[in-house]
């Protein structure tokens, strides 16, 4: 059974009254359990996908189904929860609240959730040592290095047992080795829980970790097939 | 859905993480709530020392001034109507039935001496009936007599205070002090009568006779003129008859025929109580929506903070909207803030109010009272500036589009 239905899809923005279509009608599904990468050159619409497939943006038009459920002409509250309970999104600048430690960050969604304080403090534990964290629970963002706070973004996206995560390039503010920590980490997920994966990158080294790829190019899908396949089309920049 | 409890929570640490800015957005109506609580103190104390002024003076007098009184406040007599004069006040007591005693006054300020030492202090021009009327007891000597009065004898009697500061403890009556340099003889000295509720001595006075005062002491303007007459009425359910006596006697002898030319007022202590009241519930009124403009200054500072404030954490507002807050969580988070910022606005306000309100109390002797009321009233009024002002900016976060508030630099 398909966890996303992409029919479609396209989005304008407009800017000064200047229309730009960043997606220019894209289709594809994605099954339970997979590891989908999505690799394009700059500007190939693939964030704008990404925010898409995780109910942060709505499409110009097309359809969206997650989990059969159409995402398209939900109100703002229902895009609201499904963000909250299916989805868990890593951003490539990390996005955690600085104020707080990172215990409190990965307690965050189930603040939303409506969890009482007891069970937010028992998960958010689960999922810092998950990550290898847990001994850093007290500490705010820039009090950790970069990947610790991928990975500590990693717990909370984990934190409310989402399906699916989606990853904008997040090993595109690490360094080589500390990007390998966070992809085997994904990969593990993705491996031992089922939680299907789609990731965004520019490198061929991370793309190596998926099993399917996805090409984006203007804003349109050039290529979608098993690595082997698509490795030697796609454009890596 | 986010459960109250965490957000307040939410909206605590942010208030606390910005001390500095928290503290500013809430000045406004710490200042506000302050303003109105110790304006509202200051009439409620006023209008209370109003009510046991009055009541201690007896409710069975009736005061009679020159001049009328309008609506509006008091109107003067015009300049060529005859005043109130020592024959009215005979007149009064020789003529109303229902009148016990009279009392007609002219008073003024005089320096009293005797020997080296001298003292400044009021001198009352009374007649005999006095010590009826006020309620006056002779410590030592001997009261008034009517001789005193037609003669305008040269005699004085002193309250405790005087005779304290030109005698000490060695006993003034028969003794001659001097006023304006005119020699009078000491011939009694009063009972103490304590401070009044307005916090003046009542015992720093020194009185002689009426007709001494006017025609020895301080000129008169008009010829035998009083500044005022108060009557003691017999029993208390005789004060509307002895009021309408008093009216139509003075009227006939002012020869007024139209009682819209009255040139005095006769009142009784109710009626002087309520006219006070009703001034002093006036200017409290005044001083309170003046006090209130400074609250509404302090949530409009609120909502200027609030706005900045968004504006500065579209980045978290993003971040929490993408692990689902929904718009209502963040419309609530941002007026649980401002609510709570008016609130501890308000609350400081009350205790710096109360605190101001004793402050004037004691330097200046006012009656303050804080009322429960104004409390409720002042910190009600300041919670709901702080979520009516919180509303727009919080309205304007929960708009917020959770892409372009994460993209937001
Ligand atoms: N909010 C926006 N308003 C206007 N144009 C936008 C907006 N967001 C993206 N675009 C445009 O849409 C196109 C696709 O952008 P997108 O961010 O999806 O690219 P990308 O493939 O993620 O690129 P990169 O690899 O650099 O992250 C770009 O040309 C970009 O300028
Ligand atoms: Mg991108």
């Amino acid at each position: 059974m398909a966890l996303i239905e992409v029919k479609d899809v396209r989005k304008v923005y407009r800017m000064d009254g200047v229309e730009f279509e960043a997606l220019k009608g894209v289709s594809f599904s994605i099954e339970k359990g997979e590891f989908v990468i999505i690799m394009g050159p700059s500007g190939s619409g693939k964030s704008t996908l990404m925010h898409i497939l995780g109910a942060l943006d709505v499409p110009t038009s097309g359809s969206y189904l997650l989990d059969d459920r159409e995402i398209t002409d939900m109100t703002r509250d229902e895009l609201a929860r499904v963000r909250n309970a299916k989805i868990g999104f890593i951003f490539q600048g990390f996005n955690l609240l600085p104020r707080m430690n990172a215990m409190e960050n990965v307690e965050l969604p189930m603040l939303y959730a409506g969890h009482p304080t007891a069970e937010r403090k028992r998960k958010a534990e689960e999922a810092l040592e998950l990550v290898g964290l847990l001994d850093w629970a007290d500490h705010r963002p820039n009090q950790l290095s970069g990947g610790q706070q991928q990975r500590v973004a990693i717990a909370r996206a984990l934190v409310n047992d989402a399906p699916l995560l989606l990853a904008d390039e997040p090993t595109g503010s690490l360094d080589s080795k500390t990007g390998a920590q966070v992809m085997e980490m994904l990969v593990s997920l993705n491996e031992k829980r089922g939680i299907t994966v789609v990731l965004v990158t520019h490198d061929s080294n991370i793309a190596s970790y998926g099993k399917r790829v996805i090409g984006v190019l203007d804003g349109l899908i050039s290529s979608d097939g098993s690595k082997e396949k698509v490795e030697s089309r796609v454009d890596v920049e | 859905m986010i459960s109250f409890v965490e957000t307040c929570r939410v909206s605590f640490r942010a208030i606390v993480s910005n001390k500095m800015r928290s503290g500013l957005a809430m000045l406004g109506i710490v200042i506000g709530v302050g303003a109105v609580i110790a304006m509202l103190a200051l009439g409620a104390g006023a209008t209370l020392q109003i009510k046991s002024v009055m009541s201690s003076m007896g409710s069975n007098l009736l005061t009679i001034r020159p001049g009328t009184v309008t609506s509006g406040g008091i109107r003067m007599g015009a300049g060529s109507t005859p005043s109130l004069t020592l024959s009215d006040a005979t007149a009064i007591k020789e003529e109303c039935p229902s009148i016990e005693e009279v009392l007609a006054q002219y008073s003024g300020v005089a320096q009293v001496v005797y020997g080296n030492q001298n003292w400044s202090t009021q001198i009352s021009g009374v007649t005999e009936g006095v010590f009826v009327v006020n309620d006056w007891q002779l410590k030592l000597g001997r009261p008034f007599t009517e001789q005193d009065i037609r003669s305008a004898a040269k005699v004085a009697i002193l309250g405790t205070t005087v005779a304290q500061e030109l005698f000490g403890y060695s006993d003034p009556v028969g003794e001659t002090i001097r006023i304006k340099n005119i020699p009078f003889q000491v011939i009694g000295v009063l009972e103490p009568k304590g401070e009044s509720s307005w916090g003046r001595d009542q015992d720093d006075v020194v009185m002689v006779p009426v007709t001494t005062a006017q025609k020895r002491l301080f000129g008169m303007p008009r010829p035998d003129m009083v500044s005022s007459i108060t009557v003691k009425v017999k029993s208390e359910d005789l004060l509307d008859r002895a009021q309408e006596e008093v009216t139509l006697l003075l009227r006939q002898r002012h020869k007024i025929s139209n009682p819209q030319d009255d040139d005095f007022t006769v009142r009784n202590m109710q009626q002087a109580m309520e006219a006070a009241q009703e001034s002093m519930k006036v200017m409290s009124l005044l001083l309170g929506s003046i006090a209130s403009v400074s609250l509404l200054v302090g949530g409009i500072g609120i909502m200027n903070v609030m706005l900045v404030s968004v504006t500065e954490r579209t980045r978290e507002i993003g971040i929490r909207m993408a692990v689902g807050a929904t718009s209502k969580d963040i419309m609530l988070q941002f007026l649980a803030e401002s609510g709570m910022l008016s609130m501890t606005g308000g609350a400081v306000g009350v205790f710096l109010g109360a605190l101001l309100s004793y402050v004037l109390s004691q330097a200046f002797n006012w009656q303050t009272v804080v009322l429960p009321g104004s409390v409720a009233l002042s910190f009600g009024f300041s919670a709901l500036v702080g979520i009516v002002f919180g509303l727009y900016p919080a309205y304007k976060a929960s708009l917020l589009n959770p892409i372009d508030a994460l993209r937001y630099e």
